[in-house]
């Protein structure tokens, strides 16, 4: 489980096998640990053990040669003996400074939903500051607001939906300016909420004509859910309305009757069943388990102006969500972005939300530990599964090149790099297969992929 | 007579007050709970479900809420949450602000115009198209080509409170008697001279009418501007607790949006019974 290698461990491989050593194969290590990325206790010991390791690699350049050693005098031994020559402690201590960030006060916008939860969270839990940042984490209006901002310079950094760094890479509704996402937020977390006047329609395939809302039209809100409808026959573009609605006037308009339901963001599905307007159809892990949502974006410019900063706030971010990603913290998450400053919401509701033990809204209680997670790695596959979505609903007319544009936006390699200097163990490969309603998708293939549906809009 | 008119209309105003917070209070009571449901699920559901409260707060809750914003307005929880004192303060400049500059560039110009009947006959095809637009439809056009939102806010108040003064300006300076700016050519007076002395005293009136509807627009716009661009201003804070779906609290801001700017409506018409002159 522990990502950090104890290179004192005679039994331990440091060169074959996976990154953290503790599996066979690069294959087992990933499965292990695609979706989690749990740090060790503290930040020290970690650091001190990716110097050890290269420490032990410099001086036996054979494996066989270390293992033998470590044998015959012990892993307390050796490490006293080395120390003797090496000052570790120091090293270490080096290793741990990154380069200076050349700009320390810097802006970060966010969207009050629970899927900014480690960008809002790092602050009052001062996972900035301890990565030499000042950070202001500055709430925004709307997705299209953020994207404005963002590119305006006014913020250096911001919350997105995962597909937006995408759209605004390719020009589609802004102009063409390359982004980069070195972090994913959050994964599941949403669901499809109805009214609840709706309790026995739950069948898909009645709810021609009804009137759906979700976040924006570059969300994996709109594809799940334009996904979810085609799978039961249903046409989003012709048998239903979809409306973008900015996810506060979803609960009033829910009450209001001017639609029938939404896929939507957490903390707003529990909203509107903690104020009695709806029920949970379905979380949005039912659709794809482990699907990303919203990312952690900048613009190309800001990361080569700034360098420094950009490792910093990236190194905070995944701090933090791998310190959301424990079951045990989240509690205390909850109470700590509840308040008016960050997302301003009822504490019970974002609990229910964060610890996945939730009212569903139709007389029951129901537990998914797995609700939403939190997974920073930003999988260069998510991005062209997206982008196939992008292309099946018109959004992007004619050719793409997938694996260009993933690789350009999604910086799998940079961060890749950078969670294994802060000793965590991010996956070997940037893509994965994954599988949709039970239909797999291949990364390597999103032509095939894209022409297996029959619901698609006529390009 | 006056007084105990006055006096007649204040009782009444109480009684009308106080017969729609009794309205108020008795249509938003509670109702007996709806459903039954297991504790376990009542504790994780709002009271609004729960106990069939209903969605809007009576005047008690606002009442009450009301004071703790007055007891403290001027706290900091940093760069989101601002105390409603500090809220206000935030909008006001904006809006004076973007008013003033509005002022700035209206007046002369009106002058200018209204000065001359070739211009003001030629410009006003284009005054009466720009004068119509809602401060919504200028925000994405400020914020894409000025890059900045607070500036763009500025600007979007400038550019819809500027249309009255201009219009009345113009106006104003047109319409001043012939007889006066006559009496003031026979007597040689010069063309600067004429303005400031003639011009303007018999324009002052109207001017100050087009720059009493301007404030009144500006502090229509500033609410939605802030919507849009967040950070600060009693705008943000209305989107702040709809966010939240804290009703309570949007009415109470309402209710402080109207008082302000009916403070900024009576001075600005304190300032026009200064210059208005009996004919």
């Amino acid at each position: 489980m522990s990502t950090f290698d104890n290179p004192f461990d005679p039994d331990r491989n440091l060169r074959a096998g996976c990154a953290c050593g503790q599996h066979q194969s690069a294959a087992e290590h990933e499965q292990a640990t695609a979706l989690r990325c749990a740090p060790v206790e503290s930040e020290e010991k970690r650091y001190e053990g990716v110097v050890a390791s290269a420490v032990m690699r410099a001086i036996f350049p054979q494996d066989l040669a270390r293992r033998a050693f470590l044998k015959s005098v012990g892993a307390s031994t050796a490490l006293a003996a080395l120390s003797q020559f090496f000052p570790l402690q120091t090293a270490t201590e080096v290793f741990a400074q990154a380069g200076a960030p050349e700009k320390k006060d810097l802006k970060v916008g966010f969207i009050p939903i629970t899927c900014a939860t480690p960008i809002i969270m790092a602050a009052p839990l001062g996972f900035y500051a301890k990565h030499g940042l000042n950070v202001d984490v500055v709430k925004t209006a709307g997705w299209a607001v953020i994207r404005d901002k963002t590119i305006n310079k006014e913020y250096d950094a911001a919350h997105m939906l995962a597909p937006m760094p995408l759209a605004i890479s390719l020009g589609l509704g802004a102009n063409a300016i390359p982004f980069a996402v070195p972090a994913i937020e959050n994964i599941n977390g949403q669901g499809i909420v109805l009214a609840s006047k709706h309790k026995d329609k739950r069948d898909p395939k009645d709810w021609k004509g009804m009137k759906f809302a979700i976040p924006f039209d570059y969300s994996m809100h709109n594809y799940l859910l334009r996904y979810y409808l085609a799978e039961h026959g249903i046409d989003p573009d012709t048998d239903v309305q979809l409306r973008s609605v900015p996810p506060p006037e979803m609960v009033a308009n829910l009450r209001a009757d001017n639609i029938d339901g939404f896929l939507a963001p957490d903390n707003i599905c529990q909203r509107a069943i903690y104020d009695g307007v709806g029920f949970m159809h379905l979380l949005s892990k039912e659709i794809w388990d482990g699907h990303p949502c919203c990312s952690f974006a900048a613009s190309r410019e800001f990361i080569t102006t700034a360098p420094n900063s950009f490792a910093a706030l990236t190194r905070a971010i995944v701090d933090a969500t791998a310190y959301a990603s424990k079951a045990e913290n989240r509690k205390q998450i909850a109470e700590a972005i509840a308040p008016a400053n960050y997302i301003n919401a009822p504490v019970t509701v974002l609990e229910q939300v964060l610890t996945g033990t939730y009212a569903d809204g139709l007389g029951g209680v129901k537990t998914d530990e797995k609700r939403v997670d939190f997974d920073p790695f930003p999988w260069q596959s998510f991005a062209v599964w997206m982008l196939t979505q992008m292309k099946r609903w018109g959004q992007i007319k004619g050719d793409v090149d997938y694996k260009a544009v993933a690789e350009q936006v999604y910086l799998a390699t940079d961060t890749r790099k950078l969670m294994t200097e802060m000793g965590l163990a991010p996956p070997t490969s940037s893509y994965k297969s994954f599988a949709v309603m039970g239909k797999t998708f291949d990364p390597a293939k999103p032509e095939d992929y894209l022409a297996g549906f029959k619901i698609r809009k006529a390009s | 007579m006056t007084a105990s008119l006055r006096l007649r209309a204040g009782l009444v105003s109480i009684v009308l007050l106080v017969a729609f917070l009794g309205v108020w209070h008795l249509a938003v009571r509670s109702s007996a709970p709806v459903t039954t449901m297991s504790p376990e699920y009542a504790k994780l559901m709002g009271l609004t479900a729960t106990q069939g409260k209903s969605a809007m707060p009576g005047p008690f809750d606002v009442g009450a809420k009301l004071w703790e914003h007055v007891k403290s307005p001027f706290y900091d929880n940093g760069p989101n949450d601002k105390g409603l004192g500090i809220q206000l303060g935030y909008s006001i400049a904006r809006v004076g602000t973007g008013y003033l500059l509005a002022v700035l560039v209206a007046i002369p110009l009106g002058f200018l115009i209204g000065m001359s009947p070739l211009l003001s006959k030629a410009l006003d095809p284009f005054i009466q198209v720009l004068k119509p637009i809602s401060p919504l439809a200028w925000m994405p056009l400020a914020l894409y080509t000025i890059k900045d939102s607070s500036i763009s806010a500025i600007f979007v108040i400038f550019i819809c409170s500027i249309w009255p003064m201009l219009l009345n300006t113009v106006f104003g300076v047109a319409s001043v008697r012939k007889e006066w700016i006559n009496v003031a050519r026979t007597l040689e007076v010069g063309t600067i001279r004429r303005a400031f002395t003639v011009i303007l005293p018999a324009a002052a009136p109207t001017i100050l009418t087009g720059m009493r509807i301007s404030i009144g627009i500006a502090w229509l716009v500033i609410v939605a501007a802030e919507m849009l661009v967040g950070g600060t201003g009693i705008g943000y804070f209305v989107w702040n607790e709809w966010n939240n779906l804290s009703i309570t609290n949007v009415i109470i801001a309402i209710l402080l949006i109207g008082v302000v700017g009916m403070l900024l409506d009576q001075i600005l018409a304190r300032f026009t019974r200064m210059v208005t002159f009996p004919e």
